[in-house]
């Protein structure tokens, strides 16, 4: 017999956790639902553009009664549970229907606070919680004129947002004396009432509400100090409680809310709770994404998988008024050990503050344009050194310039059919409908279903936008500690250190000592394993083929249409007569379709069947030429100019120092590609300063770049240091690219990888720490030894390496 | 039955990798699992005609190399919520020999091109 498991409360935390749970375990549990509303599971952070006619209530379901029936999960909706039985453990709703239980889990969300003053139950007085409230005040308005909107935070300014949209006159009555004083600090807010008050919503600040006035419906409200208004619709929007009074009637442990461990569970072991009804660390949270992360955590111990711990959440406030941008999270006051950077722009209404603490951003509001608030939020969340471009960071990450969706870095006046990811062709009302028409909530969703922003990633800032914009501020983001993939909830760096500090040297024994979830992981981790065993123990660690990506695994890389290309290595760009005569002779003698220059001073071979690749490579072997490593997660090309043995103005050798650095470095495994250039003058022909490391000639020795990149986000390098003699060149690149291999991780390039861990850590390591920057050195060359194997050579001839892989089983089908 | 055809031995195919086999002018895509299971896929992914035989092979599933669309070896279907379908040979392995079974799946081939 399968155990028992029943939800009270049939709202979006409670459905989350079961979808969660029948992801890693369909079939463990029978499961009951309980909702006291008559509905499915819907969208509650989408009633205000409801209320303000802008979206229907069948566009905000999430889960209709055909989920529950394909799910196997019996659903009573508007049946609210009176009581539990925890001796029998069952439980009771108050038409009598019982359900028993092994596991129980409470979800029953909150209630809004009603005032306790004179007329509070009048007809005409409604909070703003759920469908039926939608309805009723619709209904209102349809009729009246005059409404009253009691509470200027979030939810009370949507409302009467949302009802100045219905045709009504609304004033909003506010205890405090600014708005949203919670997400706001007085700048914002101060421009935040201005912009409504533009839009004719009247404010009374500073008042408390003493009485409503009516027989049996309302018609007026008296204010502390005798002021009357007509108003013939109040809107309590005082805020919310936790509701706990079904589990305060069972002895279950609460304070404001009903108090959860880390693992969601409450004080009784079978009975778990979630969502706004739950106190969390002395937490009470009202936003999506805390919610969701909690059902994430509890469905991992519902699953009896046991490992996941909620920690808390960090959030941030959008308001959903159309036309109006705010955003604020974290700390946005500042105090005496902070600092703070601060536009205004009071034309455009515009105001932006970030604060800072120890050049990491500790808070930050924003009122009129807030294309950056994603932006701010995630190096908030990562706590990222933004030491290396404070000087930009109000403008915003437009000012850094991606490409791939036209320059555009505001989803809100984007039109529909404006193409948002470049790589995939995803519009943004494609994006938008999968977000309202599917019900999803984070950018991995949006990534599954539409693939936008799933390849090079960098429309990932517009697809958050968008969803923000679509749901209000109240979508889910993942967690600050981003799990390597779905097999784990471990990180990069958590999987490293394990690796590290266990001394594993193979990945069965990593996913082992992990207690993966899959049996032998995904496309995804295998091959970030397979680096961070390869680099952690070179010489040691056997190369794993099969969690290498084809390109790795083959040497070439993969083309559209399954064919590979071939790419030998061109020293520095360098090349002589006989080695074109090699490369023409091998593309004549295999037919190759096409034969292109490419973008790193070297010559590509297009179109080769796999099973010819041995072959071109022993030509191309024989004639000197080692693979080029076009396909891998390692050195790339070291583009030069000619320097000073042919150039006017080159003042060193550039092409030596390149040929050198190339010969030094290739073959070794990164955590991702890396490219190199030499240039022998500040003119700087061979762009070295948007490359991963650039050496620039000048008079007295050279500069020393790094940090570069002129992919999908140009990205300049940043000066590491000048350094006279060829040496000195040699020793900090080696540092360099050991320090890059032993701390970022795998797919990280070294641009954003330096503005992770910041510049200082790296001029630590590197300048500062001279004796360090001589052990990363002898460490990267000492590895060099173990890896600069030509694979091609390892991979031709008779006693080939591998040579499964590249020829097929030939099989003679007979038709008898 | 009689159409079953062997095409190789277990042995031939590296564990958690996959071979190809030319068979009816076709491409076939032999997969074999971490705990010795064969399957055999149509080496062509639903999406864009990927060579699935060169995709990381996980539990009993494939990621196309070209744009990682991850499809079950079992029965060729693409995980939710990608959609599209690649076509499944029948397999049976006897003493470590795999035999396949062409006939019939082969005509589905050509009545759904």
């Amino acid at each position: 017999m399968k155990e028992k498991l029943v939800l009270v409360g049939n709202g979006m935390a409670g459905v989350r956790t079961l979808e969660e749970l029948l992801k890693i375990e369909p079939d463990l549990y029978d499961i009951t639902v309980f909702g006291s509303e008559p509905h499915g599971n819907y969208n509650r952070i989408l009633l205000s553009p409801v209320l303000a006619g802008e979206k229907e209530i069948g566009d905000i379901m999430l889960n209709d009664e055909n989920w529950y029936q394909e799910n196997n999960i019996k659903l009573h909706t508007g049946k609210e549970v009176v009581e539990i039985d925890r001796r029998n453990r069952k439980v009771i709703a108050e038409d009598g229907t019982t359900a028993s239980y092994n596991r129980l889990l409470l979800a029953t969300g909150s209630n809004s606070v009603l005032i306790p003053i004179p007329g509070n139950d009048l007809k005409g007085v409604v909070t703003f919680r759920n469908i039926h409230d939608v309805t009723t005040i619709l209904e209102i308005a349809n009729k009246k004129k005059q409404a009253l909107v009691i509470g200027g935070g979030l939810l009370g300014l949507e409302a009467a947002y949302a009802l100045k949209q219905q045709g009504m006159f609304v004033t909003v009555v506010h205890l405090m004396d600014s708005l949203m004083e919670r997400q706001l600090d007085p700048e914002a807010s101060s421009m935040l009432r201005e912009t409504l008050e533009n839009r004719g919503i009247q404010f009374l600040m500073e008042t408390a509400t003493e009485a409503l006035l009516g027989e049996d419906e309302v018609w007026g409200a008296r204010f502390k100090g005798g002021l009357e208004i007509a108003a013939d619709l109040v809107v309590m929007a005082v805020g919310i409680r936790p509701n706990i009074a079904l589990a305060q009637k069972a002895r279950i442990h609460c304070d404001r809310g009903i108090v959860v461990n880390d693992t969601m569970q409450t004080y009784d072991g079978r009975i778990y709770a979630v969502g706004e009804c739950v106190q969390h660390r002395d937490q009470v949270y009202g936003l999506v994404a805390p919610l969701f992360e909690q059902a994430k955590v509890c469905a991992n111990h519902l699953a009896q998988l046991g490992f996941a711990q909620y920690r808390g959440s960090l959030t941030f406030s959008k308001l959903k008024v159309t036309g109006v941008d705010l955003f604020s999270t974290g700390d946005f006051m500042g105090d005496d050990t902070t600092e703070s950077i601060v536009m205004k722009d009071v034309d455009r209404g515009i105001y932006k503050k970030i604060v800072l603490k120890n050049n990491r951003i500790h808070g930050a509001v924003m009122f009129g344009d807030t294309v950056d608030g994603s932006w701010y939020y995630q190096m908030l969340r990562d706590q990222t050194d933004i030491s290396g471009f404070r000087g930009q960071l109000l403008y915003g990450q437009s000012h850094l310039g991606d490409s791939g969706h036209g320059g555009a870095n505001t989803a809100a006046d984007m039109a529909d059919d404006v193409e948002v990811c470049g790589c995939n062709g995803v519009c943004k009302k494609d994006i938008v409908n999968a977000i309202t028409s599917k019900g999803l909530f984070t950018l991995d969703d949006v990534r599954d279903h539409t693939k936008a922003s799933s390849s090079c990633g960098s429309c990932t800032g517009l697809v958050e936008q968008i969803l923000s914009f679509t749901l209000g501020g109240d979508y889910s983001e993942a967690p600050t500690a981003k799990p390597l993939c779905k097999c784990t909830d471990y990180t990069h760096e958590e999987i490293r250190q394990t690796i590290q500090r266990q001394k594993l040297t193979g990945i069965r024994s990593v996913m082992d000592y992990l207690e993966y979830r899959s049996p032998d992981g995904c496309h995804i981790c295998r091959p970030a394993i397979n680096y961070y065993l390869m680099s952690s123990w070179p010489g040691e660690v056997v190369d794993d083929p099969r969690s290498r990506y084809i390109n790795e695994r083959a040497h070439a890389n993969i083309q559209k249409d399954g064919t590979f290309s071939v790419i030998p290595r061109i020293w520095g760009g360098l090349v002589t007569p006989a080695e074109l005569r090699a490369i023409a002779d091998a593309a004549d003698k295999f037919n190759v379709s096409t034969v292109k220059i490419t973008g790193g001073q070297r010559i590509g071979l297009y179109g080769l069947k796999k099973n010819e690749l041995p072959a071109v490579w022993s030509d191309l072997n024989q004639s000197g030429m080692p693979s080029g490593y076009a396909y891998g997660k390692s050195l790339r090309t070291v583009k030069t100019c000619v320097g000073e043995e042919w150039c006017r103005f080159g003042t060193q050798d550039s092409t030596s120092m390149g040929v050198r650095l190339e010969k030094l470095t290739w073959g070794s495994w990164m955590p991702h590609k890396f490219k190199m250039a030499v240039s022998g003058c500040p003119r700087n022909c061979a762009e070295a300063t948007i490359k991963d490391f650039g050496v620039v000639a000048v008079e007295s020795g050279w500069e020393l770049h790094i940090g570069g990149n002129g992919g999908v986000r140009v990205r300049p390098t940043e000066l590491l240091c000048k350094v006279k003699t060829d040496q000195e060149v040699v020793e900090h690149c080696c540092a360099f690219i050991q320090l890059y291999r032993e701390d970022a991780y795998y797919l990280e390039r070294t641009a954003p990888w330096i503005e992770r861990v910041g510049m200082v850590k790296i001029r630590q390591q590197l300048i500062e720490d001279g004796g360090n920057r001589k052990a990363l050195s002898d460490r990267f060359l000492s590895s060099q030894k173990f890896a600069q194997k030509d694979p091609w050579a390892e991979r031709t001839g008779d006693a080939g390496f591998e040579t499964h892989e590249f020829f097929p089983l030939e099989v003679k089908v007979s038709h008898e | 039955m009689s159409d079953w055809i062997e095409i190789s031995s277990v042995d031939e195919i590296p564990p958690l990798g996959a071979r190809v086999v030319h068979a009816e002018e076709m491409e076939i895509a032999l997969f074999r699992t971490a705990n010795d299971e064969i399957y055999a896929v149509r080496d062509r992914c639903p999406h864009k005609e990927g060579p699935l035989s060169q995709g990381i092979v996980h539990g009993k599933r494939v990621t196309c190399p070209l744009h990682n669309l991850v499809l079950e070896l079992s029965d060729g279907k693409a995980v939710p919520p990608d959609e599209g379908c690649a076509l499944v040979y029948p397999i049976k392995v006897e003493e470590s020999r795999v035999w396949i079974k062409l006939q019939g799946v082969a005509s589905k081939i050509k009545g759904s091109k």
